[in-house]
């Protein structure tokens, strides 16, 4: 189990190459993997590994990473949809949760 | 520091935090405008530094036993809410003005985990207040920010401390803090560490040069096995209101007396649905890498349909009534129904998992693990009348 995979073809996360001036600050944060160089710019190596963490996207000083962060959990959806946003959330105790989005309501405290 | 095994994201957005109330001006009144400092009367504190910005407590890498004590609660879920230290500088070993600066969160668990990793070392580490929350959850919440971290930078009076201008943060802090923007506001450079805090040593001794393998976030068998306490601690509320339930429904019909009925088809009823649990919150992380499907739903029905053919072959019931059949039809409905269900919620505490992916798979797996649920449990009470 090297790495495990979620679903296919879900993932919001978006490159645009143009701006991506190849410093490779987003490979550093990524904590799967996902990006790779490829000579002057990154490109997206791994897409379905992605979970849309924010961490690539947030320490991207040109704007060039862009993803729709929240939190893959879905005690958090489900408390969404119950309009509770201030419940129980991901992790209900886990230290794993997947990260929580700061936009994300309803999840991890 | 690193977040892998710490359990908190916590559920409540009210925690209130008494005990820090006071620690903003808590500054014994020494000097002029005190930075904002820890108290140096919590537990773990072992002594101060004096340092340009004031006295500045002092911690071991050296766990004690009430450290690991509160660990194991917090595993289980006792405490989890307020297990917290007081933000700010502290000081690990015997640090200078060249000494490393480590952020971590004020999750105890968190803090804990980073100074044990660093036997030997003479740093200072910088905790955020992060409401108790481990920094991967604190990160993405937004409260292990930029935000936060310029302003504790300014407050604890960091620049006076040390000469050099230079952060190390865990790298799953990084969803939540924008390293070129730290640097423009407060001139600290920041340098993403390792995942893990026990591969700080590594990191540093190799001039702060993280391998591939320690920038990979993993979910092996022990970090899932972590968190089967709080899985299991979590479906106590609603078993304690559904067994009984179950129990006294299973006096409902059937050959003898109500009670007798109970006790034997009560009682059944009740072990499947906890053997239901034991395959959601216990097996299936065990499990997980190793079970059909992608989506955790799927591994949870897979999951739940052999442990509801392993509970019917070990009650042995005969099939020659209809009563019997319908039974059995039951359960293998309503088992997976159940672990599927908890092997959902348990993407929230997967390493891996979207938001975009789990919305996918609940639109399908929701509709038909409730489906499943109740048609199941209508089947159930049928049997029971015909029984």
């Amino acid at each position: 189990m090297n790495q495990l995979t979620y679903l296919k073809d879900v993932v919001t996360l978006k490159l645009d190459e143009k701006k991506c001036t190849g410093c490779g600050m987003c490979l550093e944060v990524c904590p799967h993997g996902v990006l790779k160089m490829n000579t002057g710019h990154v490109e997206i190596r791994n897409r379905d590994a992605c979970m849309e963490c924010g961490a690539c996207s947030r320490n991207c000083p040109f704007e060039a990473v862009s993803v729709q962060t929240g939190v893959g959990c879905a005690a958090a959806v489900i408390n969404a949809m119950l309009g509770k946003t201030d419940a129980a959330c991901c992790c209900t105790a886990s230290p794993e949760c997947s990260p929580p989005a700061a936009n994300e309501k309803g999840c991890c405290g | 520091m690193n977040q892998t095994d710490q359990p908190s994201c916590q559920k409540e957005e009210t925690i209130v935090f008494p005990t820090y109330s006071g620690s903003t001006c808590c500054s014994s009144g020494i000097g002029e405008a005190q930075p904002d400092r820890p108290r140096l009367d919590q537990d773990f504190v072992i002594g101060s530094v004096s340092t340009p910005a004031g006295s500045v407590p002092r911690v071991s890498s050296q766990l004690e036993w009430r450290d690991h004590w509160g660990t194991v609660k917090a595993r289980w879920g006792v405490g989890r809410m307020d297990y917290a230290v007081d933000p700010g500088l502290y000081a690990l070993g015997n640090p200078d003005r060249e000494s490393p600066v480590l952020v971590s969160a004020n999750y105890k668990m968190s803090f804990d985990e980073l100074r044990s990793a660093l036997p030997g070392r003479d740093l200072w580490i910088l905790a955020l207040d992060t409401k108790g929350i481990n920094v991967w959850c604190a990160a993405g919440k937004g409260t292990f920010g930029t935000e936060e971290l310029v302003q504790r930078i300014e407050s604890s009076g960091l620049n006076q401390v040390v000469s050099h201008r230079s952060l190390i943060l865990p790298q799953l802090g990084a969803p939540g803090v924008a390293a070129h923007t730290v640097k423009k506001r407060s001139g600290f450079g920041v340098r993403f560490g390792p995942i893990n805090a026990r591969d700080l040593p590594a990191y540093m001794d190799a001039g702060f040069k993280a391998t591939s393998e320690m920038r990979l976030k993993t979910f092996a068998l022990r970090e899932r096995a972590v968190l089967i306490p709080v899985e299991l601690v979590e479906t106590i509320k609603p078993s304690l209101i559904i067994a009984p339930v179950l129990f006294l429904l299973g006096g409902i019909g059937g050959p003898a007396g109500f009670w007798a009925n109970a006790l034997n088809d009560g009682s059944f009823a009740v072990l499947a649905f906890l053997s239901a649990i034991v395959g959601g919150a216990v097996i299936h992380p065990l499990l997980l890498p190793h079970l059909p499907g992608r989506a955790f739903s799927a591994k949870g029905l897979w999951l739940g349909a052999a442990v509801a053919l392993a509970v019917l072959f070990l009650q042995g019931s005969d099939w020659s009534t209809w009563a019997a059949r319908f039974g059995a039809l039951a359960w293998l409905l309503i088992i997976p129904a159940v672990t599927a269900y908890l092997a959902m919620n348990f993407t929230g505490c997967s390493t891996y998992t979207s938001l975009s992916g789990v919305k996918r798979e609940m639109q399908w797996a929701l509709p038909l693990e409730i489906g499943m649920g109740v048609s199941g449990f209508a089947i159930w009470i049928a049997s029971r009348a015909i029984a």
